[in-house]
């Protein structure tokens, strides 16, 4: 392997570096027309009146719309773990009778400039009558509209004897925790830019991302279209996350408008909008049991957990609690299990998924029970942990059930290993003694650790088509998406190694559904995996083609025969052919085979036109990474903030294409994580008003809150399920950060099982510090402890 | 809506005189008027200095200025940066140390570094942390933007001082 396992610089990287790349505010066209939404005011309420008149007298405003107007439009359908009894919580694309969260579209207003869009849809005249709101997903379930409980559905995953474990366990534990709503906050909010072409019939929708096949599909079917005659189109994407590129609401009203309106319609998301309007995630609260034994196994586990979900059901249908409660386990052995979901409907920003979906949270729960399992019992935490992981010997693991449409086996993995691995990166025995010499003279700083299993590689399919042209340039079409995450240069890695060219002469062509029939997009963490391995086996076809074309023009057999850097050359007898060089003895260019194969070429004989092939990779089973994260805190008992003073991720990926970009992955997620442990948090006031509409209210971390990291990239148990062995690391990084900060802070201040919520901002954390003092002191005073 | 106002923006050592309304905020006249996309907007109050450019030799949030504010003003973006196919040894340094991923914020974050290493040409890493917390980036985790600004301030010093 040449490229494959090396730490290239990246093909993405000049445009964005030079101010030349293409996002979906730097997509323009001439006669355009600029969208902007009126968005609900308030929470819950009837729409009674929605008055455009002073809009429309505005010069240059082409049209404003209202529910009416698209009432024949279905609402956006569900994309993922789609469940019977979500249809009727599906959202509209405008709001039809009633608005369900501040921030609900109400109507479109269209007009020649963006400056004039904003002065007209302030001059739309919105009457909403109040209705009461429901905010606490974890309360008793209510009515959300007329007919609809609050409590859309129960998802459910079980197996074993949960009450004889109870029944026989020597401890019961019983925790009641939560994470708040958060949400990936990428720095370009979102955008949408629809043309259509009358000349062609064809619908174009550029700021296309994540998903952009699903998409065109729903869209086509939205409009009545037959979706060949619409095309998305994805630039450059500032940050995905989990958020962008669902079908929302905006995209399929920008469509509409271009068909209707036969001028192009621009819709750029303001900040304040993507704070309200975009997905958010989180929002879970868990009531979890685990019965142990006196060893401090875990027997069973019962949790019931309240998704907070917002004002209707998105893309994602139930796909955040199926996730969590799938991924709760973790790498443990539990006897016996139950976890049930219940999807809740409230009055605030719909969700959908965040990197890490449902694990960020059941990694904070599950983590939280072991150490207070280690807690209670007076066993050493790392100890009870070894006591549980699933054994290498023990891989495959099925856990009896599905998520995301395929069966839960752990693939491979030996956690015991990452776990000695980890331990002897940080030196945890000295870093404990060292923390606690500091904890004695007075300062407030501890460890956490937390173990946690991703999920990635999500099929069913992938598709690539590589072609080399007549220059020798190749291009691989994927129906892959980008973020960001340069999936451009893991995929040209991948396909310089197999084909043997030099991965900066591959083209990678993503998100176009006008190149590629099927996609999948990326999300998941399933790009590398599957996109990889689609572009591995269409590689090794042209790869073959190429040979055998050359074979027969230079008379060589073609077994003696291999490509270095380009070039179709023998291999030198009795080395290994990678080591090789072009220039000694016959040779043939990929770019002189390409033209060798054109269709009016003499010698391309009775073989089928060009040097291309196409390559489909199917998988039913995910790929499961695992890892560990420590981390080391330091509290202000005065203020209740927290530093982090050391932070380590080990991670298992199976096998990495480009190390640096798994690192970088690892690290960015980190960083969200930290967000996620202490800062960030969508509050609503009680009326279900949100409180975090700027960059001064959702707060994210900077440069100073970051700390630096240690990554620890191992490749012991590479994937099964494709030949490379590889596994995604979309995830890796931010999944366990709550659990391991808020460990962290537990030994910090000295009291065990303190922090049940997340984040842990000042204000929470000091009110624990304060309660905790409160306690000492009565101790001190000789009542009995409780 | 006012009366549009004249005004000449110098732009990367180019003059664009452009005709807009007073209200409308220096990022939109330099994408929108001027073409130059390289500008990002990421909050338009001031918080996430994706907008950041060089106006008169100082690092600005673009979004927090009228454009007729900056009329004859100097202003650099990140376009101007290269010169022609040679990459400023910052853009390099990004590069090297995997400083960026989706490339959003990247412009801003190069104004501001490029702006604070002309400025404090003797600056230390600390103050490279201060300066570089005052923009956001989502993707990276900020290590990798700190080092190759880090090891941009360094080759400088060196290159100085032999």
């Amino acid at each position: 392997m040449v490229w494959v396992g090396r730490s290239v610089p990246r093909i993405e990287d000049r445009p964005l570096l030079t101010g030349r790349g293409r996002f979906a505010a730097d997509v323009g066209f001439a006669k355009m027309l600029h969208m902007r939404l009126v968005r609900s005011a308030r929470a819950h309420g009837r729409i009674h009146s929605i008055d455009a008149s002073p809009a429309l007298a505005l010069a240059g405003v082409a049209a404003v719309w209202t529910g009416a107007d698209v009432r024949d439009i279905p609402p956006i359908d569900f994309r993922l773990t789609r469940i019977e009894g979500l249809a009727p919580y599906r959202q509209p694309i405008l709001a039809q009778g009633d608005a369900r969260y501040v921030g609900e579209p109400v109507a479109a207003v269209f007009a020649d400039d963006k400056y004039l869009a904003e002065d007209a849809a302030d001059l739309v005249v919105v009457e909403i009558e109040e209705l009461p709101v429901i905010l606490d997903a974890s309360g008793s379930a209510g009515e959300h509209a007329q007919g609809h409980a609050s409590e859309a559905t129960i998802v459910e995953k079980s197996y074993g004897d949960l009450a004889a474990a109870f029944a026989h366990a020597h401890a019961v534990i019983e925790l009641d925790l939560a994470v708040g709503r958060q949400s990936g906050v990428p720095i370009e909010t979102r955008g949408a830019i629809a043309r259509y072409d009358v000349a062609r019939d064809v619908l174009e929708l550029y700021g296309a991302a994540k998903v952009p096949h699903w998409n065109r599909d729903q869209i086509a079917r939205m409009l009545g279209r037959a979706p060949s005659t619409v095309h998305l189109l994805e630039g450059h994407v500032g940050g995905g996350f989990g958020i962008r590129g669902e079908l929302y609401p905006e995209d399929v009203l920008v469509c509409l408008a271009a068909l209707q309106l036969r001028r192009p319609v621009q819709w750029i998301e303001d900040r304040r909008e993507h704070l309200i309007a975009a997905n958010h995630s989180r929002g879970q609260r868990h009531k979890v049991r685990a019965a142990i034994d006196a060893d401090g196994r875990i027997m069973a586990i019962d949790d019931e957990f309240f998704h907070d979900q917002g004002g209707y059901v998105r893309t994602h249908a139930a796909t955040v609690p199926d996730l969590a409660a799938a991924m709760l386990p973790g790498p443990y052995r539990i006897g016996a299990y139950r976890a049930r979901g219940r999807l809740r409907l409230t009055n605030k920003t719909p969700g959908g998924t965040y990197r890490s979906p449902g694990r960020f949270e059941s990694t904070f729960v599950r983590e939280r029970l072991l150490d207070a399992i280690a807690a209670r019992l007076g066993i050493d935490r790392i100890e009870t942990r070894r006591r549980n992981l699933v054994g290498k010997e023990e891989m495959p693991y099925t856990r009896p059930f599905a998520t995301l449409g395929t069966h839960v086996v752990l693939d491979s993995g030996d956690y015991a290993s990452l776990l000695d691995k980890a331990l002897a990166a940080v030196k945890w025995d000295e870093l404990n003694a060292t923390l606690r010499r500091r904890r004695e003279n007075g300062e407030a700083v501890g460890a956490g650790l937390a173990f946690f299993v991703e999920k990635s590689g999500l099929g069913p399919f992938d598709a690539v088509q590589i072609s080399v042209d007549t220059s020798g340039l190749v291009e691989v079409v994927t129906g892959a998406a980008s973020l960001g995450q340069g999936i451009e240069t893991v995929v040209a890695q991948i396909c310089a190694d197999t084909l043997g060219v030099d991965y900066r002469r591959v083209r990678v062509v993503h998100g176009r559904t006008d190149r590629i029939d099927h996609g999948m997009g990326a999300f998941a963490s399933r790009a590398t995996v599957m996109t990889g391995e689609a572009t591995r086996l269409a590689a090794l076809e042209v790869r073959a083609k190429a040979i055998e074309v050359a074979a027969e023009l230079m008379q060589q057999p073609a077994d003696a025969l291999a490509i270095i850097e380009g070039t179709v050359t023998r291999k030198p007898s009795g080395e290994d052919g990678e080591q090789a060089r072009a220039g000694t003895g016959p040779s043939m260019s990929l770019a002189k085979i390409a033209s060798a194969l054109q269709p009016a070429s003499p010698l391309r004989g009775a073989r089928a036109p060009g040097l291309s092939a196409e390559g489909w990779f199917y998988s039913d089973h995910m790929a499961y990474p695992y890892g560990v994260h420590i981390a080391v805190a330091k509290v202000d008992r005065e203020t209740g903030g927290v530093a982090i003073e050391r932070y380590l991720i080990a991670y298992d990926v199976g096998r990495a294409v480009n190390p640096m970009l798994v690192e970088g992955q690892l690290a960015g997620g980190f960083a969200q994580g930290v967000g996620g442990a202490l800062l960030e948090e969508f509050l609503y006031d009680d009326r279900g008003e949100p409180l975090c509409v700027t960059f001064a209210d959702y707060l994210m971390p900077t440069a100073r809150e970051v700390p630096p990291l240690d990554v620890l990239i191992t490749e012991d148990a590479p994937s099964p399920l494709n030949p490379l062995g590889l596994k995604g690391a979309g995830e890796g990084g931010v999944n366990a950060v709550g659990a391991a900060v808020a460990a962290a802070i537990d030994d910090a201040i000295g009291i065990p099982g303190a922090i049940t919520q997340l984040p842990v901002t000042p204000q929470r954390l000091r009110a624990i510090i304060r309660r905790g003092e409160d306690r000492s002191a009565v101790d001190a005073n000789g009542i009995t402890k409780k | 809506m006012t009366e549009k106002v004249d005004i000449t923006l110098n732009i990367n050592g180019h003059d664009y005189a452009v005709r807009v309304e007073p209200r409308r905020t220096l990022v939109d006249v330099i994408r929108d008027d001027c073409g130059q996309t390289g500008t990002h907007i990421g909050c338009e109050h001031g918080v996430c200095g994706a907008c950041t450019i060089i106006l008169d030799g100082e690092a600005v949030r673009s979004c927090l200025m009228f454009a007729v504010q900056a009329d004859g003003k100097r202003i650099r973006t990140v376009e101007g940066l290269a010169d022609g196919d040679k990459l400023h040894p910052l853009q390099i340094s990004f590069m090297n140390h995997h400083a960026l991923q989706c490339g959003f914020c990247t412009p801003g974050f190069l104004m501001l570094a490029v702006n604070a290493l002309e400025t404090n040409p003797d600056i230390s890493d600390d103050e490279i942390l201060d300066v570089l917390a005052s923009n956001l980036c989502r993707c990276t985790g900020y290590q990798n933007i700190i080092k190759a600004v880090r090891s941009t301030a360094h080759e400088m010093r060196r290159a100085r001082s032999s």
